[in-house]
């Protein structure tokens, strides 16, 4: 009669000793998050409400200020706030330009991808191992070698003056171009990767079903691959969108700092201008965005698969 | 070219090489119209690459692929009026069952309506009208086999492909399915061109078989023709069970019988494929259930049983000749009567009227 008083005894105890132990193989991993990620994040947004110390740090006194600075200007003498728009111009500004670079390396990473997928098995891994090559050099060697190219005296100029291609040095360095170019490279192979495992998994005899039944090939990779590949894809583009937003080294040097990138903004704060609470601020805007936008992007696989049942 | 209208696919003179590899020489045959034919051979033999050049996922080397008189080896899959039903299915698996069914329909642009009424339609001929929203992962292997033969059958091609369509099932499902795939070529009156290596799937379904081996036809006709007067040593061997036995032509055949000679003296009765002259070698080709045995007697065949093998529906005696060749015999179990062979017993081995056919090396 005991065990029938508590119905659940049985069970309950099992699965509580399987999740203890789950946990048990998560901590190393929760302990790193916790003390490295959430613990700065946390400091980040209560910085962010704080007052901007002297000499850089901050003063533990309570504040909205840096939210306000961020879309209104202080008039000096009458303390009366102006409505203006340079640091959201710099968000959609880089907006744009992890777009721009997002879209590139789509471009790009997706026929590489499909190439290296339909190599021999034996051939693919050699090509993997390319693609990835350039991450055995650091990020930083690699933008300055960029810029070491494209600078006006340099051998990419030199080569298209020596074709007669130009007649005077094209200005690539220090433009948003430059940015763009650096960020694709920097990021295509976050694109190619996941995309090529997507095509990889993909049973081409899919295909041969779609000729068969009278499709065309633009009409077989729009309703037969794409959807089949659209996983690789999709975290392909967040893979190269989320770090491009954010990213410091290509700015600082390809744009020579002078086009100012959300990274930028938030890294001079807590050099140059010494204002931490707004640096802290604008991070924490970021954040928000990339937050809001993997949310709608969830909500809407969510819904096309619920959809699709 | 002029070609008579009979003919659904009229293959003449094909040769496909891979690189060195030749995978089918000169083949040559027709296909008639509204039959079920058969491609029948062992793997590699060439049988799938003749049903992917028809299709139109292989490229022609050398010779021409009409298809009702039309030629169609230039044309690209996608122009072709025919369809396949892969050995794996190959269904879209991000579409349902009925948007399955109707991408080859409104690939060709088909009014809304009509493919609507269609795909309705050709989902009950396969009884999965009730499975119409699913999903391909959501199916069993027998009701995906159905949603391919359904996608293959709705744009109405004028040849249905069917790529070893079968072997992925078990074999309560694949009996069922050759019976039910027999009654809906009946039905639709669509040429089926089926390709296996299954030489029963063969037997129970065709019209007309062809066998294939190294990339070369090897016979062509009706099931019987094939069991019963198969052409050469590989095609009686391929279907089904048969003993062959060496033998000598006495003399040339007279009315379509032709007496040899085996091994040990004894002289047979054959009915013989082609014109063999005397004193030609060759096989006789027998079928173990025209043979029976009987007590010893003075002349006649004559082997020892070596063993004995109880198969439910018949029993297997297996012998081997007073001249050394083995030999199986079967016997239909009809019940109790005749207490049959045992082991290390002597018998005289009795040929039916017709059985033996005779293969001229």
């Amino acid at each position: 009669m005991a065990s029938a008083a508590r119905p659940d005894s049985g069970g309950a105890p099992a699965s509580a000793g399987l999740s203890r132990e789950r946990l048990w193989l998560l901590s190393p991993t929760l302990l790193m998050i916790g003390f490295f990620l959430v613990i700065p994040l946390c400091l980040i947004v209560v910085y962010s409400f704080l007052t901007p110390g002297t000499y850089g740090g901050v003063e533990w006194i309570g504040s909205t200020a840096a939210y306000v600075q961020f879309l209104f200007e202080e008039d000096f003498l009458s303390e009366e706030l102006t409505f203006h728009s340079a640091y959201l111009e710099i968000y959609f500004g880089s907006f744009v330009q992890a777009v721009t670079a997002t879209v590139a390396c789509l471009i790009l990473g997706f026929p590489t991808a499909y190439f290296i997928a339909t190599r021999p098995p034996r051939q693919r891994t050699l090509w993997v191992f390319l693609v990835t090559i350039p991450y055995w050099v650091n990020l930083l060697i690699r933008t300055v070698s960029m810029l070491f190219i494209i600078r006006d005296e340099g051998p990419l100029n030199a080569l298209l003056l020596e074709i007669g291609l130009i007649a005077t040095p094209l200005r690539i360095a220090y433009t948003d171009f430059a940015i763009g170019l650096g960020l694709v490279y920097s990021y295509l192979p976050f694109m190619v990767l996941p995309i090529y495992a997507a095509i990889e998994r993909f049973n081409f005899s899919l295909v041969e079903a779609a000729h068969d039944l009278y499709a065309d090939r633009w009409t077989t990779l729009r309703e037969v691959i794409l959807p089949a590949v659209k996983p690789g894809v999709i975290a392909g583009s967040l893979l190269v969108f989320i770090p491009s937003l954010g990213s410091f080294i290509a700015p600082d040097l390809l744009g020579g700092g002078k086009q100012l990138m959300i990274g930028n903004l938030i890294a001079l704060q807590f050099q140059g201008s010494r204002n931490w609470p707004f640096g802290a601020a604008a991070a924490v805007i970021l954040l928000t965005i990339v937050l809001i936008v993997l949310m709608l992007f969830t909500r809407k696989q969510a819904a096309n698969a619920g959809e699709a049942r | 070219m002029q070609r008579s209208p009979a003919s659904a696919v009229d293959i003449r003179n094909v040769v496909k090489r891979f690189g060195s590899f030749t995978a089918l020489r000169e083949v040559s045959f027709d296909i008639r119209d509204n039959e079920f034919f058969t491609l029948l051979g062992p793997s590699g033999c060439g049988k799938t690459t003749l049903l992917r050049m028809i299709a139109g996922f292989e490229t022609v080397t050398e010779g021409a692929i009409f298809l009702y008189g039309e030629e169609i080896e230039k044309l690209p899959a996608n122009k072709r009026p025919v369809n396949t039903v892969f050995q794996q299915y190959a269904l879209f698996p991000h579409m349902s069952v009925t948007e399955n069914v109707a991408f080859g329909m409104r690939m060709l642009r088909r009014p809304a309506e009509e493919i609507r009424q269609r795909s309705g339609q050709i989902l009950e001929l396969v009884q999965l009208s009730a499975f119409a929203d699913r999903k391909p992962d959501q199916l069993s292997g027998g009701q995906q086999q159905r949603v391919a033969l359904a996608r293959a059958l709705a744009p109405r091609p004028k040849v249905l492909l069917l790529d070893e369509p079968l072997s992925a099932l078990d074999l309560k499902l694949r009996q069922a399915m050759r019976v039910e795939l027999k009654q809906i070529q009946e039905e639709t009156g669509i040429t089926f061109v089926f390709v296996t290596h299954d030489q029963e799937e063969a037997l129970t379904m065709s019209d007309r078989i062809a066998v294939m081996s190294a990339g070369e036809l090897q016979q062509i006709g009706s099931a019987s023709d094939i069991y019963e007067r198969p052409r050469n040593r590989f095609v009686a061997g391929f279907i089904g069970e048969t003993n062959l036995l060496p033998v000598t032509v006495e003399e040339a055949p007279i009315n379509g019988v032709c007496s040899c000679r085996l091994a040990s003296g004894v002289v047979i009765e054959s009915n013989p494929a082609g014109r063999p002259g005397a004193g030609a070698k060759g096989h006789i080709s027998i079928r173990p259930e025209r043979l029976s045995l009987t007590a010893p007697a003075v002349d006649g065949l004559h082997g020892t049983i070596d063993r004995t093998v109880y198969m439910g529906t018949d029993t297997q005696y297996l012998l081997h000749l007073d001249d050394g060749a083995e030999l199986t015999v079967r016997k239909q179990n009809t019940g109790g009567d005749a207490p049959g062979f045992a082991p290390g017993e002597r018998a005289r081995v009795e040929i039916d009227r017709g059985a033996a056919r005779l293969l001229v090396d």
